[in-house]
């Protein structure tokens, strides 16, 4: 997949000259403040908005060549408030784009059933519910489902858990992290809060007064942040931030010559947080850093942890 | 003053609730598609929908006995003036209630149909209407229960219903008949209105939003 997009528009173009390239199966969050022009531009993508000028390829196809129902239903998307149906069951909700789409019955009755068991709401008890009769957080996840429906090869996410409650929005932020290893959509997120970015994406698009500041992994974001907006919007300076973004080889010590002494010991996929939790806790010296095939790796200790933490650091 | 016309006629009087029934019946089916049209457009075109609105209020001022006099010189007497005159005067009940209705449904999820690749004619069929629709029934019952009391008038016209038996019963100096013709028409228009109230409660929207409690 391939997108570019310019939109030039008075007083200020609400997105101007943006150009990005989205692997297929990423998951990739648009962030910024309010303003910048994320939400816009995610909502080019399945011509909510029209694009100004500028083109937008999805899967090599451009996508004014398709009718615009036709890109749609190709398309996932939720949208914050859900926008749940009132009228319609659970069920129904679920059930709209495979009836666009002629579905037969048996085949739609699997679906919506795979799906809201997918999301946590079991069909048994929530399929013949309406909207009213969720809460918040269970209709945003009949959103989701209503969304992955037809199988879409891509889903758009307007800011789907800025009205949650936080226990619940970090249970779902978890939920649609690991849908996404199973299923490996292309996922194009938009929030304003950072930590939800970093948490869940693969890539981050940072984005101020319509323009893309950075494009770089969370890690990096964070750590070579490309100016100082993107420092302060991110908190680079951060320390536990950066700990919890910052893998533990980064502070690796070489083994030591004495040989090793019943060591705790920490997975080579951990951060520097676990570390440094591990280490604050059991009060031990060291850690013995090994890949998943239990080889030593190496070790760290707290200076190790704190050098390459303040190592990273930048102002 | 007593209720001895309306039982030793029965059937007279029964036979004229029917006729009133349909007048106004006629007259509603008749104002619905052309209050549909207005409404629809007073949505779509948002500078319209004061002119629209005003239009319809100002043609419910026109009294009735002014409003025949404009109509008989072209369209005569008997029951085409008389339904004329109740399409005009049902037009601010429904034209309201349509734009109320469509007005009043939530933004996000016409967004989602939208978003979820609906066209234009099946957005507005499976969502927006539906869930208009009850406000748009009750404004459809406001408008039976008042073009029910307003097709009185009908029988001063030669039109039928009801109202003859109040103009004659008025001639006649017949109070018993007058309120003969009262009370029926308070319970056609009672029952119009409880039928229609059952209909609103049929609706999906109706219904899930019951489910809620």
């Amino acid at each position: 997949m391939n997108v570019t997009k310019r939109y030039p528009n008075a007083p200020r173009p609400a997105v101007a000259d943006v150009s990005l390239e989205i692997e297929p199966g990423e998951f990739i969050v648009l962030l910024g403040p309010s303003g910048c022009g994320k939400t816009t531009l995610l909502k080019m993508v399945n011509r909510i908005h029209e694009v100004t000028s500028g083109e937008i390829y999805v899967d090599g196809t451009e996508i004014h060549q398709l009718p615009v129902e036709e890109l749609r239903r190709r398309i996932g998307y939720v949208i914050q408030q859900a926008g749940l149906f009132p009228h319609m069951r659970v069920k129904d909700n679920v059930a709209v784009v495979p009836r666009l789409l002629k579905w037969n019955k048996s085949r739609i009755q699997a679906k919506v059933n795979e799906l809201l068991d997918l999301v946590g709401l079991p069909a048994a008890d929530y399929a013949n519910r309406y909207p009213s009769q969720l809460s918040g957080g269970e209709q945003q996840r009949v959103g989701l489902a209503r969304a992955m429906a037809a199988e879409p090869g891509m889903m758009l996410m307007d800011e789907p858990f800025g009205a949650l409650d936080a226990i619940t929005r970090s249970r779902l932020q978890g939920e649609i992290r690991s849908i996404h290893e199973q299923l490996n959509q292309t996922i194009i997120f938009v929030t304003h809060d950072i930590d939800e970015a970093l948490l869940l994406a693969d890539r981050i698009v940072v984005m101020r007064d319509g323009q893309v500041v950075q494009f770089a992994s969370p890690l990096e974001v964070v750590t070579e942040p490309a100016d100082d907006f993107v420092a302060e919007l991110v908190g680079s300076h951060d320390t536990m931030r950066r700990l919890s973004l910052l893998p533990v080889v980064r502070a690796l010590r070489p083994l030591p010559v004495g040989g090793l002494n019943g060591e705790v010991q920490i997975g080579e996929n951990a951060v520097l947080r676990d570390a440094l939790t591990h280490l604050v806790e059991t009060g031990a010296p060291r850690l013995l850093v090994t890949d998943d095939a239990n080889k030593s790796l190496g070790i760290v200790t707290l200076q190790s942890v704190q050098e390459a933490a303040s190592r990273d650091s930048r102002s | 003053m007593n209720l001895d016309y309306l039982f030793s006629h029965k059937a007279l009087v029964w036979e004229l609730t029917i006729e009133h029934f349909q007048l106004a019946l006629t007259a509603l089916l008749i104002a619905i598609p052309i209050a549909l049209v207005a409404g629809i457009i007073a949505v779509r075109f948002r500078p319209t929908t004061l002119p629209i609105f005003t239009f319809a209020s100002f043609l419910y001022t026109i009294p009735s006995l002014a409003l025949l006099a404009f109509l008989i010189p072209t369209q005569g007497i008997g029951r085409r003036p008389a339904i004329i005159m109740l399409v005009i005067y049902a037009q601010m009940f429904l034209v309201q209630n349509i734009v109320t209705g469509l007005r009043g449904v939530d933004a996000s999820a016409l967004e989602a149909a939208r978003g979820l690749g609906m066209r234009p004619l099946q957005l507005f069929f499976r969502v927006w209407l539906p869930l208009a629709l009850p406000v748009m029934i009750a404004g459809v019952r406001s408008a039976l229960v008042a073009l029910i009391g307003l097709a009185a008038i009908a029988g001063w016209i030669a039109a039928g219903g009801l109202g003859e038996l109040m103009f004659t019963g008025i001639g006649s100096n017949n109070p018993s008949k007058v309120l003969a013709g009262v009370v029926a028409v308070t319970l056609l228009a009672i029952c119009c209105d409880i039928v229609l109230r059952g209909v609103e409660m049929l609706t999906p929207a109706a219904r899930a939003a019951r489910a809620a409690r």
